[in-house]
């Protein structure tokens, strides 16, 4: 396995065996261009790759593909979110081909959550194919150099192809088994859901790591600063299939509410250190939502800094 | 069989306010096994309806029947006597109902009285679920007899997605994750790894997205 | 004992209010009734088990058809009482009528005296 799938920045920071910083920008909530410049400008040199979401828990924005592209003209490196909500195959396969065009290089695969959840709850789902057919398909194009239906094609695109992990979804015995299919389908990396819960993450990356899996792919593990008390009960409410134990909401509550945030700094500063040490676990993927101005002092204080080059 | 509600009275009332005369067609099929469209729902609609229209002095003339089947010609034909003198007519069938009517009595203006939801049956007294979405191409037999294309929210066919909690599906605490339920019966009966393989892309051209569907069987045709 | 009751209500018996229906309540404000109640008996002691909680729900879709098309829900009801208690439901229909003499005729009959069935 001499040549790179890609050559993006983070496959190769994965492949030379640094521990990999990933970070997270959702596009704005309309074409408000300066405005996610200004957030890109806070996670530049700090990550190796920024996630670009798609329609994030089905709220309407800008195109994460534009988005990307706009990361990939400030020099930095995106990793391209796709939904399977929200498109069909045609539209996948040709927005694969234009996120190759456009100069991105890493895709992230998912389902995508309901619309129920999100601002247009009228609207018809597509869920063509799922997120697993969508890995397959990706990595088709780029290993075989066929589209779905084995057509060739003429350049076929590359990309380090990424999928999602929730080890807290239930039920809990199967989700290896979920993440070891999605190996199978193609997955080069895995980013994990946010971690709250270190018991059962511990327990999962050791199913992981004794069924091998982490040898035949990257697992880099979710990370979410919590700013305060209610954020924490907004997530575990809200968001599906969080798992927020309440001993961190107790630390939380512990401290007065203008320290909350630092409180939230420092668990997650302090999951950082022990991911450094997980076996099997070979980086972080840091999703400071709407805090990305929080992420320099993180990573400066997680001693990721600076980023290397590869 | 075919799983409906009826629409509320005040787009019935609506969908005939300017009507004087009007009938009521119900259905002996599933909509009678339902409790939406049959015999005693039409007497329950026209009764409705006459309440209203009395109560606001705009009396209306409404006659009822209700049919073996309205999605069969045969039966339909049977409507021929009256049709025709009527300002609307409102059918308590399925969707096809009043479908199979107005192909039938084309001069005639026939209005749903209810909403088709599903194919499915009653889990217990008074509760129906979905079971089947007529894809065209079954595939239950993989999944344990579970169909994952009409009981998953995302109709995915490698679940659980990352949503699923406590066996309940992220849409809503109401919904059972049908995707729990298959891994849970394949781990029982010690079938896990019909799972653990990358299934092929569903072809959806026996689905709707193939366009309207037609059954055909040439021994039957004469 | 004799109680007396209101002379504007008409009684009507059934074996048991699990036989009244939907229809029946519908077909006597259709008729013109001023309004309708169920006495059934008391929860938990019908002889048929569950005849008297069918009615409530009938009588509660009734009383929804009602507010769809602008009558007043009051207009129809469920009462539960024992058979032992005569008193009480004298009481009940003393309730009743003033009731719907308070909400006046039904739109139904505006010209005719006030009714009510039972
Ligand atoms: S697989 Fe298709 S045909 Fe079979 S139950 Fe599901 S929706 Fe119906
Ligand atoms: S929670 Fe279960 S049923 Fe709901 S969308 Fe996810 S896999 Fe499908």
């Amino acid at each position: 396995m001499d040549e790179y799938k890609s050559g993006s920045n983070l496959e190769k920071i994965l492949r030379a065996g640094h521990f990999a910083f990933t970070g997270e920008c959702g596009p704005p909530k309309g074409a408000n261009v300066e405005h996610l410049k200004e957030k890109f400008a806070h996670l530049k040199g700090m990550v190796d790759a920024v996630n670009i979401t798609d329609n994030q828990t089905a709220v309407v924005r800008m195109s994460s593909l534009a988005a990307s592209h706009l990361l990939v003209h400030e020099g930095m490196e995106p990793n391209f979110q796709m939904v399977c909500r929200d498109r069909n195959r045609l539209a996948i396969t040709s927005d694969i081909l234009g996120a190759h065009a456009l100069g991105i290089r890493n895709m992230l695969c998912l389902s995508g959550d309901h619309q129920s959840f999100g601002n247009h709850t009228q609207a018809k789902n597509v869920h063509d194919i799922d997120s697993m057919q969508l890995i397959r398909l990706v990595t088709n194009m780029r290993d075989k150099g066929r589209f779905m239906n084995d057509e060739e094609i003429d350049v076929p695109p590359r990309l380090f192809v990424g999928a999602a992990c929730n080890p807290f979804a239930d039920p809990f015995e199967y989700r290896v088994y979920r993440l070891a299919n999605k190996i199978t389908a193609g997955a080069d990396f895995i980013q994990t859901q946010c971690i709250f819960n270190m018991e059962k993450f511990r327990t999962f990356m050791h199913q992981a790591v004794d069924m091998g899996l982490t040898e035949k792919c990257y697992i880099l593990a979710g990370v979410t600063p919590m700013k305060n008390l209610g954020m924490a009960n907004f997530m575990a409410k809200f968001v599906p299939g969080m798992d927020i134990p309440d001993a961190l909401k107790k630390r939380l509550k512990g401290v007065e509410k203008a320290k909350q945030a630092e409180e939230g700094i420092r668990f997650a500063l302090e999951q950082i250190e022990e991911f450094k040490q997980m076996e099997g676990v070979a980086g972080v993927h840091l999703m400071a939502i709407e805090w990305e101005h929080k992420v320099p002092e993180i990573a400066e204080r997680a001693g990721v800094l600076p980023r290397p080059t590869v | 069989m075919i799983v409906a509600d009826r629409k509320s009275l005040e787009e019935i009332l609506a969908m005939v306010r300017e009507k004087r005369k009007i009938l009521i067609v119900g259905c002996r099929g599933c909509v009678t096994v339902c409790n939406v469209g049959g015999e005693k729902e039409v007497e329950i609609l026209a009764a409705s309806i006459n309440l209203a229209r009395k109560t606001s002095d705009q009396p209306i003339e409404i006659d009822t029947v209700t049919i073996e089947r309205q999605c069969d010609n045969e039966y339909v034909a049977l409507l021929k006597e009256g049709i025709g003198t009527y300002d609307a007519v409102v059918s308590l069938a399925c969707g096809v109902g009043p479908q199979f009517l107005s192909e039938a009595y084309p001069n005639q203006l026939f209005f749903p009285g209810v909403n088709t939801t599903f194919f499915g049956g009653a889990v217990s007294h008074g509760i129906w679920e979905e079971r089947c979405q007529g894809c065209g191409t079954c595939i239950i037999h993989n999944f344990d007899g579970l169909c994952p294309i009409a009981r998953c929210a995302k109709s995915l066919l490698h679940g659980p997605c990352g949503g699923s909690s406590d066996g309940l599906c992220e849409v809503s605490k109401e919904t059972l994750c049908i995707w729990d339920m298959i891994v849970k019966k394949k781990m029982e009966q010690g079938r896990l790894t019909d799972l653990l393989k990358v299934i092929e892309a569903k072809d959806w051209s026996s689905a709707r997205d193939g366009g309207p569907r037609r059954s055909i069987r040439e021994e039957l045709i004469p | 004992m004799r109680l007396s009751y209101p002379p504007e209500i008409k009684v009507i018996q059934v074996p048991c209010t699990g036989r009244v229906d939907i229809i029946h309540l519908l077909n006597a404000l259709e008729n013109g009734a001023d309004g309708v109640y169920v006495a059934g008996c008391l929860e938990g002691e019908c002889h048929y088990r569950t005849g008297n909680l069918k009615a409530k729900k009938r009588v509660g879709y009734v009383k929804k058809v009602l507010a769809e098309i602008g009558m007043d829900p009051g207009r129809v009801e469920m009462f539960n009482l024992s058979s032992a208690q005569g008193k009480r439901f004298a009481e009940i229909a003393d309730e009743i009528t003033a009731r719907i003499i308070e909400l006046g005729q039904s739109p139904v009959n505006k010209r005719e005296k006030a009714k009510a069935a039972v």
